[in-house]
């Protein structure tokens, strides 16, 4: 593909920018196993970013990936996971426009680790997004699909554990499905991708020190049924376990509906549903109605509940 | 999902709930011994849905809670020899001891390692024969026989180099010593995973000796409120008996097996319990003949004088005297990932349930 920028092989890149807000985010990726089911660590480190820069409001328009690979590292699965990049970055329609190698004895890093950072282009009307300012009661609490695919895809993936599933990551960029719900509506007041954490680590950020509460349903989350019975077997809970390709919108409710359809129709949103609303009550507080019709408090997740998953 | 909806099916969660109101008269409270069921209470946010005439009281049934404070510097004490491997469920690892944790440790470069069951530590064992493995055993009656088996397999494979730290303990003492010390309780929801294990004739003193109920239950909403609401028939009726309302799993007689084999392997002595004290005949000691695997016996080790958190009411919270909330350091002081008493963290602590489901 034609890459105007890289191809002047300056030491720094420049880049054109057409609004006067920049959203500018940074992550590392240090994934293990690097290849996965529905993924691998390069398409991860482009979709991580991409989701970062997208769910503040503003349009992905340039990326710089940085590798640290340690000696011996197999060159044809660093040609895998780079074709996956440059599949995964045309799909987002964002151009690479920077980026360093670098390898380290064997040992002082494992197979390989990436950074990559985003930069985008942020219009003014969204400059709220990345806050929820102007978040207020009764607005609706959508997710774009099924939760904990990603973490418990990863735990499935890993040496220790003996059985097998076929359960994928939904690792992803969100860009488009995101830029289809800003089109219909005006009334977005946040948005969050849900990574580390799972999406209970988003709903008390979201809530902690504001005067709102959250209540979300749990019979309306959605969840795949093998993804579930994983989480029951090994006692995770599914509303703390990462995704990599989901993300939480909160809507005017005048318009949930409308984003609802919106995300639907897209690939990536199939699976969207209406999950909860912002209240007046128990404000700083997100709170579940369980699917027995109990009542209890989402809380941060002490620790951690899986290392290296991203 | 198979065997789990049918269990949380709010239909039916709505007619035991009716009928648990129909029936309920009198105030009563009722102990959950087990910590699985406390969280399960907690998780499904079963509290709400009850009358007012229940209240539900978590008990002793934290195997990591209700463990000594030495046994995790004892612990701590065998990961710092230079060629000791530490095996552990993960629950442990971030128990405080006296002065450290084993995750302090680890991080400090002394090999500590999670498994998933006492098979991984045998398999460590046999991948480093220079090594002492020493895996903690804690738990009741549900972990203590896959110790045993664990036991048994490496003295059959010749594995010589494996060693079991038993803090293994069990439940009917507990439960005895609970009512003896005077906690106002009128029946016990008792514990699914190990009366799989023993049968229910384990908790037949209880009705005989005290005159109070006894209900085995399962895990899932629909499993606990049956529990409940045979509590509160056979109190209204002043029937008090050990029933069961967790037949699909738990048989009468237990597991024949599992039972041999804790047998084979343990005998009974006096062990302390975090509030209660010392009770006897409650713990579970590495018989003579497997001496040759027994951490105790067989590695000497120095231990740090024990000390106690002030402040810290673990022991009133274990003993159904107190409430999580009724705790002073509570959500301020104590949290999970700071943890002062061991309550607060193991995912089968009553502190821990509260302060991720019902802090508010």
């Amino acid at each position: 593909m034609l890459n105007i920028i890289l191809d002047e092989q300056t030491d720094a890149a420049v880049l054109e920018i057409n609004s006067n807000k920049l959203s500018f985010t940074t992550d590392s990726f240090v994934v293990d196993p690097i290849f996965f089911p529905g993924g691998d660590i390069g398409k991860l480190a482009i979709a991580g970013t991409v989701n970062d820069v997208a769910v503040s409001g503003a349009k992905p328009k340039y990326l710089s990936t940085s590798f640290i690979i340690e000696e011996g590292f197999p060159f044809k699965d660093l040609e895998i996971i780079v074709k996956s990049m440059a599949e995964e970055v045309k799909k987002a329609g964002i151009i690479i426009v920077t980026g360093d190698t670098k390898v380290v004895n064997r040992g002082k890093c494992d197979k390989v680790f990436i950074n990559t950072t985003g930069v985008g282009e942020l219009p003014q009307k969204y400059s709220d997004i990345g806050t929820g300012k102007s978040i207020k009661p009764g607005d609706k609490i959508i997710i774009n699909g099924t939760i904990a695919d990603h973490g418990m895809c990863i735990m499935a993936a890993r040496e220790e554990i003996t059985f097998t599933t076929d359960i994928k990551s939904d690792c992803a960029c969100l860009n488009h499905l995101i830029k289809d719900a800003l089109n219909v509506s005006d009334q977005i007041k946040f948005m969050r991708d849900a990574t580390r954490g799972g999406l209970a680590t988003v709903l008390c950020e979201l809530a902690e020190r504001k005067n709102f509460g959250i209540e979300i349903n749990e019979d309306a989350l959605p969840i795949n049924e093998n993804v579930r019975g994983m989480c029951e077997l090994l006692g995770f809970d599914p509303l703390y376990v990462a995704n990599e390709g989901k993300v939480l919108i909160v809507v005017g409710k005048e318009d949930a509906e409308n984003v609802l359809t919106a995300l639907k129709e897209n690939e990536l949103g199939k699976e969207a549903a209406i999950i909860g609303e912002v209240v007046g009550e128990h404000q700083g507080k997100a709170w579940l109605t369980t699917g027995i019709g109990g009542r209890r408090i989402i809380d941060m997740l002490a620790g951690e509940q899986l290392p290296r998953i991203c | 999902m198979k065997y789990i909806d049918e269990y949380r099916d709010k239909e039916l969660v709505g007619k035991l709930i009716d009928q648990i109101k129909k029936v309920s008269k009198k105030s009563i409270a009722l102990m959950e011994v087990c910590g699985g069921h406390t969280m399960s209470i907690q998780k499904f946010g079963i509290p709400i849905l009850l009358p007012d005439t229940i209240k539900l009281i978590s008990g002793p049934g934290c195997p990591v809670c209700v463990s000594d404070r030495k046994y995790i510097d004892q612990a701590i004490a065998y990961a710092r020899i230079e060629d000791v491997i530490i095996t552990t469920y993960g629950d442990l690892i971030r128990v405080p001891g006296s002065t450290s944790s084993l995750d302090q440790e680890k991080a400090k470069g002394v090999d500590v390692r999670i498994v998933y069951s006492i098979l991984d530590a045998l398999k460590i064992a046999k991948d480093n024969g220079d090594k002492k493995i020493v895996f903690l055993g804690i738990g009741f009656e549900t972990t203590a026989p896959s110790s045993a088996a664990g036991i048994i397999k490496a003295q059959m494979a010749g594995i010589r180099n494996f060693y079991l730290f038993s803090s293994h303990k069990i439940m009917p003492p507990a439960m005895e010593a609970l009512i003896d010390e005077g906690v106002k309780l009128d029946g016990y929801i008792a514990p699914g995973h190990v009366s799989t294990i023993t049968g229910i004739g384990i908790y037949e003193n209880i009705p005989k000796k005290f005159g109070l109920g006894c209900v085995i239950s399962g895990f899932e909403p629909v499993d606990l409120l049956k529990a409940i609401l045979m509590l509160v028939i056979q109190i209204e009726n002043s029937d008090q008996k050990v029933e069961n309302a967790y037949t699909r799993v738990v048989k009468p007689e237990g597991n024949i097996k599992a039972q041999q084999m804790l047998d084979e392997v343990f005998e009974l002595r006096d062990d302390w319990w975090r509030g209660l004290g010392v009770l006897p005949k409650s713990g579970l000691k590495i018989r003579e003949k497997y001496n040759d695997f027994d951490a105790e016996t067989q590695i000497p080790v120095q231990v740090e004088p024990t000390r106690e958190d002030k402040g810290c009411i673990c022991g009133e919270i274990l003993k159904g005297l107190k409430n999580p909330k009724d705790c002073g350091l509570f959500a301020k002081v104590c949290t999970p990932s700071n943890p002062v008493g061991a309550c607060m963290v193991s995912h089968e602590g009553s502190c821990h349930a509260y302060y991720k489901y019902n802090r508010d």
